[in-house]
């Protein structure tokens, strides 16, 4: 059995229209635990694209993403989106929270819809996330008494909630002024090296993108280029 | 609380006002058709009561089921005749307190014997047909409520004089007559009497306070000019609804037409199953209506939302939970508008009860209502089925949203 959280196989996504629209073409990708992966590319390269078909959210037209070296294309609608319950987490360009909730209860949203631990213990869970992202005094606030980079910090503990190996952001640091990228970016280089995540992001900055420890690159739908650094060349 | 119930709840309760005349449309829908079915019933089992009340249950009349066959057809079976004058039947009930006798064995109620007869009344230069009933007062309080009907008089006062009457109190109003009046009878046999007023009744129908009168067998008879007839026997059930199937028994064992008070007032039953079949219809209209606020809310909410719910079925939420969310939407406005509108319905049928009405046919004082648990059962289910129904094909399309179109859209 693989060691790959997440194996791209052959993975083409052709929107069907009057004029077809190849997104992503023959894409083959293996992604391993504690992974730091940036994906570049020019914009419309088909970068989103990609992070959507390995997180489930979209389906291949052709080709096979795994999961854990599971198969996903054959399952049902129920099967993936309890495997992106429960394996991944997604962290957006804008924070896409819910406005009506508390931001502890849209940190606990993932956590109730699994099921797995009691009202208490989501609560706390919820809270302990917040705060180790430095948001524990704003437990008790909604989205928009919050900032933008303290809105994405809450999108982060989100995408945390139900403990994934993975994390994929697509832009996550896209609306943010540099001080809210630095600090955002910090959090996810953290999720890395201290809580052994294996992060995936899109990102078109490259600085930041030289921070990572593997770099993708796409070009028209295809794999133009897959680098691997060491953590001794990432600047730090 | 269940998450998919915070999330439903929190959605209406951040679209107060839109929730709030939803909510309105269907309690309005659910409190008018309460109050209208309510009415509707009402004024339907009074009606009912007072026909069963007023008329014997069953009327057994000296009629036959089958026209009696001529001598000549019993002794020539094949042979067809014509231009023969047939046998003349002699009226009547034969041996009708026999006959009486042998249905009080078997038949769960009373019985009376009565004589139907017709004839003009004259009073003070007056002339009117009326309908006269011979009527023995001793058994006929057990099959009528003719006893408490009485204006002036009782039953009892047919023993007073020789030709005792009691009229309608209508009949007697409109050719002045009153109490120790006397009248003149002739009967369609050609017999004329002199009667005595002794009371006057009052049924609530108007056909039957206008028109007739009660004397007692005897002086019927003579009115008919034959002693000892009785043509017609009537019953009171136990039970009035049994009355059609005891009608027919009896019709069996007789031979006599028999009829029993649905038989006789058919056309008025029609026209109420008819009438049910409407009110039920405008109040199905009604709460149809209703429902058009709550797909118009619901439809709102789900556009209004598209992002949230790429949002949570990006974070794992399956259809079936996105689905649920917004029909737990709908039955919330559903069930809040409903159980407001029980006590509209309660409210709208109270304040129509207490208004005065007079209507040409009855002495109704106020509009009967019928307070039925059944009617806000009724309605409630209307409600949150139509409910259902507005809320499912928004949540049916909420839940088939694509979340990487509207995340794509998004940024």
């Amino acid at each position: 059995m693989s060691a790959a959280l997440i194996e791209a196989r052959q993975v083409t996504k052709i929107l069907s229209g009057i004029v077809p629209v190849t997104l992503v073409a023959d894409i083959n990708l293996t992604i391993m635990p504690k992974e730091f992966i940036a994906i570049t590319g020019p914009s419309g390269s088909g970068k989103s694209s990609l992070l959507y078909l390995l997180g489930l959210l979209d389906l291949p037209t052709s080709g096979d993403v795994l999961i854990d070296g599971v198969s996903t294309t054959r399952m049902a609608e129920g099967e993936r989106a309890e495997v992106r319950l429960s394996r991944l987490g997604f962290v957006f360009q804008f924070h896409f929270l819910l406005p009506e909730f508390s931001i502890t209860e849209n940190v606990a949203l993932p956590m109730r819809a699994l099921g797995r631990l009691s009202p208490r213990a989501i609560t706390a869970r919820a809270e302990e996330l917040l705060a180790s992202l430095g948001l524990g005094d704003h437990r008790h606030k909604t989205p928009d008494q919050l900032s933008g980079g303290q809105r994405q910090r809450v999108a982060v503990a989100r995408a945390l909630a139900n403990d994934p190996p993975v994390i994929l952001a697509d832009e996550p640091t896209g609306s943010l002024d540099s001080a809210a990228t630095t600090q955002v970016f910090g959090i996810l280089r953290d999720l890395v090296t201290l809580r052994g995540k294996t992060v995936v992001a899109v990102t078109h900055d490259l600085n930041l993108a030289a921070q990572m420890h593997r770099r993708i690159r796409i070009v028209d739908g295809r794999l133009a280029g897959d680098e691997q650094v060491t953590a001794s060349d990432v600047p730090s | 609380m269940n998450l998919i119930l915070t999330i439903a709840w929190t959605h209406v309760r951040y679209r107060a006002r839109q929730t709030l005349v939803a909510i309105l449309g269907v309690m309005t829908g659910v409190g008018f058709s309460i109050m209208m079915a309510a009415m509707m019933e009402g004024s339907q089992d009074d009606f009912i009561k007072t026909l069963v009340d007023a008329l014997p249950h069953i009327s057994v009349t000296d009629e036959l089921r089958q026209p009696t066959r001529q001598p000549a057809e019993m002794t020539y079976a094949a042979a067809e005749f014509h231009g023969l004058t047939p046998e003349v039947r002699r009226p009547g009930i034969k041996n009708p307190f026999a006959t009486i006798a042998s249905l009080q064995t078997w038949v769960p109620g009373a019985l009376t014997p009565s004589v139907q007869s017709k004839a003009v009344l004259r009073f003070a230069g007056r002339n009117l047909t009326v309908s006269i009933i011979g009527i023995d007062p001793r058994t006929e309080a057990d099959v009528s409520n003719l006893a408490t009907h009485m204006r002036q008089g009782t039953l009892k006062s047919l023993y007073r004089s020789s030709n005792a009457i009691l009229l309608g109190d209508r009949l007697a109003n409109k050719i002045g007559a009153r109490v120790n009046s006397n009248i003149t009878l002739a009967s369609a046999e050609g017999a004329t009497m002199s009667a005595t007023v002794v009371g006057t009744f009052h049924s609530g129908f108007r056909a039957t306070d206008e028109t007739t009168g009660y004397v007692l067998l005897k002086t019927a008879q003579i009115l008919e000019k034959q002693t000892g007839i009785v043509n017609e026997i009537r019953v009171r059930t136990s039970d009035p609804m049994q009355a059609r199937l005891i009608s027919e028994r009896i019709g069996e064992q007789t031979g006599y037409k028999s009829i029993s008070w649905q038989e006789a007032q058919e056309d008025l039953l029609s026209a109420i199953t008819l009438r049910n079949v409407l009110m039920y219809t405008i109040v199905g209209a009604i709460l149809l209506v209703a429902s058009f606020g709550t797909y118009n809310i619901i439809s709102t909410i789900t556009h209004e939302k598209t992002r949230d719910i790429a949002i949570l079925k990006s974070l794992g939420f399956r259809d079936r939970t996105i689905r649920t969310i917004f029909i737990v939407e709908a039955l919330l406005v559903g069930l809040v508008g409903a159980a407001l509108g029980w006590v509209l319905g309660y409210l709208l049928t109270r304040g129509l009860a207490s208004l005065e009405f007079k209507t040409p046919f009855s002495d109704y004082n106020h509009l009967p209502v019928l307070y039925s648990a059944k009617h806000y059962l009724l309605a409630t289910g209307v409600a949150l089925l139509s409910s259902l129904v507005a809320g499912y094909f928004p949540a049916r399309a909420a839940a088939r949203l694509h979340p990487v179109d509207i995340i794509r859209g998004a940024t």
